[in-house]
């Protein structure tokens, strides 16, 4: 119920001439420097709506006068930091291979650069830190090559990949399945062989009988003592370390019906600079020759 | 118009609920000579001398950081102080300094009373020059107050620009001379007067000069008053034995007007001329009594030396004098009638002045320890530091032979300007080949880099056949040509479970 506007007698200031049940309203306006700085971040937020990405249309939104976006920023960021980086990949394209591993300055950009690109393509099957997994994805960090731990034979593995479809260079190898060829006292006495080639065999006898049996059917591929065959992808059996496991059952298992792991060509992947440097980052993981 | 002092309530507002805001009274010093007040021209062309000069100071440094006295390398995390170079894991030293600072200025305070509020606090010096500007362009006291009481003139408009503008080139040199500090003076400047500078030394630069300016020339006192914690909790540190500016109530009162060549029987020396009040930077009265708003400058002493000597009496109606003192002298007068009797017992009556005292020993004896454990840490401070991490993944290698391998990434932190070459060995694992990824096998040498940090790959290989436990204590040691330990570090080598 509107009445007229008075000065309030007890504090001196005047109504707003709203009063309910002979309650009056004092008329307390908001500070003036509030109001200002109320009005103040309106015209702020005006300016901000025309300066810089704001209202949606009905097709795509407004993009703001300045054209500046989130995108377009991390474009010039990320384009940035690649310009930063070229001198660097120009001069690992290069260089040979030997020659980056010995300069100090390319060998540390290299590691840096190769620890990256191999946490986002390799760490899936290699492990983390190259640390490989059972069941065939062989460890990086050892001194146990396969298809040999050069800086050449490592970028030829990093470039063509393994037993792929992709790639006509691919590097191939197939064990047959012993399944179908030898007894299973063949294969017993070949597993026993084969364990003693690193000293664990338990059945001397068998081993014994395995020789014959080994001599016959395994030395193309994994050589006269175990020691294995790069050229042709045959794993060293003498040493101590298994790619499908070491117990005798896991040994059978590999005569009986072998497992074989594949890997990807990265050579259309990665460009040639990243090879490079995880090449040599594979190289000093701890078993480079 | 009065001279004006703090608002008092009179006994009308007493009975109304009290008001807890006080309006600002504008305070108008006036000019002062004396001692005090040459100590504090003196003090102030020192401090603002080092301020302004300091960034100015070249030292010959090698390698890249500017040749700069005193800098702080935001971007390469160093705080250089001529030779010295403070890394950023030594930023305790710069810590140390700041409690010295503190355990200082309890020291300071609980002897000689508000020496830093009055004499050094930025806020001090500051608002002092800026009064100085004040007065050489618009007058002293009396000229100011006309002029902000009379029509806003052109006279008024051209001064008060002036003032503002001179106020403002003062307030910029502040700010600019503060960001110079974090890196080369001479090329920064250069940057900043042709707008090539970041946008963080202009952000800096503008609020710095919008502090100075604000504070210095418009809060002035309000800052001591109500912002500063200092004079809050500084009561904590002054005693009875403690130096404050004290008015000599049994010698000046009763006070009043005095006649040249009347006896001064019946008076005290107090003439009432209201000069200390009108010097004082705060605007207090200070024959109230100790205030929390007085920042002991001694300003009013200043002022009421001067006038004791025209009137004719001795010096020291206000002066820095202790609580112990006044108490003394206050009773051994009590008895007397006003006038230079009284006067002469008070003066007689003497306390002490303990300077040695428990508070004062702490402080010493705090001060004294702190510098001397800071001082200790940087003479044994090391130029050398190692750190190593090993590898979580994988925890260890087995090779094809059957031996055990752990992979470790060393650190050598190079604190000088040469690149020594050392030996890295380990102990605690007879047998153990080390190799560093990147270094001639046979020699495991590690490279280091001038003022910097060299991350190396280190293989650790336990011969093959050790029967080793899962986890092997051990110790990595640098050593130089000499075959001396220069640094090293404990770690661990871990092998399978047997």
């Amino acid at each position: 119920m509107p009445t007229k506007i008075e000065k309030d007698a007890v504090t001196g200031k005047m109504t707003t001439g709203h009063e309910w049940d002979g309650i009056k309203e004092l008329n307390t306006p908001l500070p003036k420097w509030w109001l200002y700085i109320l009005y103040g971040t309106i015209a702020w937020s005006v300016l901000w709506a025309i300066l810089y990405p704001s209202f949606p249309g009905l097709s795509g939104h407004f993009r703001g006068i300045l054209g500046w976006s989130m995108r377009s920023e991390i474009t010039e960021q990320m384009a940035a930091a690649r310009a930063e980086q070229a001198p660097f990949l120009d001069r690992i394209r290069a260089a040979s291979l030997e020659q980056v591993r010995n300069d100090p300055e390319l060998l540390a950009y290299a590691m840096a650069g190769g620890r990256v690109a191999f946490a986002d393509n390799c760490a899936g099957c290699h492990g983390a830190g190259g640390q490989g997994a059972r069941g065939g994805f062989p460890a990086l960090v050892d001194d146990d090559w396969i298809w040999g731990g050069s800086l050449e034979a490592i970028q030829q593995t990093i470039v063509h990949g393994i037993r792929n479809t992709q790639d006509a260079d691919a590097r191939l190898s197939q064990m047959p399945a012993y399944a179908g060829v030898l007894t299973r006292p063949q294969i017993n006495d070949v597993a026993e062989h084969v364990l003693s080639l690193s000293g664990r065999s338990t059945d001397a006898a068998a081993a014994g009988r395995g020789a014959a049996v080994y001599a016959e059917n395994c030395v193309a591929c994994h050589g006269e003592r175990g020691e294995g065959v790069r050229d042709v992808g045959g794993p060293a059996l003498a040493d101590a370390i298994w790619l499908y496991g070491g117990t005798k059952a896991e040994v059978v298992a590999q005569i009986t019906n072998p497992r074989m792991g594949v890997m990807p060509a990265w050579g259309g992947r990665l460009d040639e600079a990243t090879i490079r440097m995880l090449t040599v980052y594979v190289h000093t993981l701890g078993g480079g020759e | 118009m009065d001279a004006p002092t703090k608002a008092k309530p009179t006994p009308a507002q007493a009975s109304q609920p009290a008001s807890l805001y006080a309006a600002h009274v504008k305070v108008y010093p006036a000019r002062v000579q004396g001692r005090f007040r040459y100590a504090k021209w003196v003090f102030l062309v020192v401090a603002l001398g080092i301020y302004y000069g300091l960034p100015w100071l070249r030292w010959d440094r090698p390698g890249d950081a500017p040749d700069q006295f005193v800098l702080i390398d935001l971007a390469g995390r160093r705080f250089y102080l001529g030779p010295i170079a403070i890394w950023q894991d030594e930023l305790y030293f710069v810590t140390g300094l700041l409690i010295i600072a503190a355990v200082a200025l309890f020291l300071v305070t609980s002897l000689f009373g508000r020496v830093w509020c009055g004499y050094a606090c930025p806020q001090t010096v500051w608002t002092d020059l800026y009064l100085w500007v004040e007065r050489r362009i618009e007058g002293d006291r009396n000229a100011r107050m006309r002029l902000d009481q009379g029509h806003r003139n052109g006279a008024y408009w051209r001064r008060k620009v002036l003032k503002h503008a001179a106020w403002i080139v003062i307030a910029a040199a502040t700010g600019g001379a503060f960001v110079l500090y974090f890196g080369d003076a001479p090329t920064m400047l250069a940057d900043i007067v042709t707008g090539q500078a970041g946008s963080w030394t202009y952000s800096f630069l503008g609020i710095l000069t919008f502090t100075t300016y604000a504070l210095a020339g418009w809060a002035r006192e309000q800052v001591c008053t109500y912002m500063c914690p200092w004079p809050r909790f500084q009561g904590a540190m002054l005693d009875e034995n403690s130096l404050i500016v004290t008015y000599r109530t049994w010698r000046g009162e009763p006070r009043g007007k005095h006649k040249q060549g009347e006896s001064w029987e019946g008076q005290g020396d107090c003439v009432d001329c209201r000069q200390c009040v009108n010097v004082c930077p705060t605007g207090i009265d200070i024959r109230d009594g100790q205030q929390l708003e007085c920042i002991g400058c001694g300003l009013c002493i200043d002022a009421c030396d001067a006038i004791m000597d025209k009137v004719g009496r001795p010096r020291g109606l206000i002066a820095l004098d202790t609580l112990a003192h006044m108490q003394k002298a206050e009773t051994a007068c009590a008895a007397l009638p006003p006038g230079p009797a009284r006067q002469l017992a008070g003066d007689t009556a003497t306390a002490d002045r303990r300077i040695i005292r428990p508070r004062t020993l702490i402080y010493a004896g705090v001060l004294a320890a702190v510098c001397l454990v800071m001082l200790a840490a940087f003479l044994m401070r090391s130029t050398t530091e190692l750190a190593v991490l090993r590898d979580r993944a994988p925890v260890y290698i087995l090779l094809a032979d059957g031996s055990v391998r752990n992979a470790f990434t060393v650190k050598v932190w190079n604190k000088g300007y040469e690149e020594p070459h050392y030996a890295l060995g380990v102990e605690g694992l007879p047998g153990a080949a080390v190799a560093v990824v990147g270094a001639p096998q046979e020699a495991a040498t590690i490279a280091t880099r001038a003022d910097g940090v060299a991350t190396n790959r280190v293989h650790v290989t336990a011969p093959a056949g050790a029967r080793l436990p899962e986890s092997t204590r051990l110790r990595f040691v640098l050593t130089d040509e000499n075959g001396q330990e220069v640094v090293s570090h404990d770690s661990v080598f871990l092998a399978p479970k047997r």
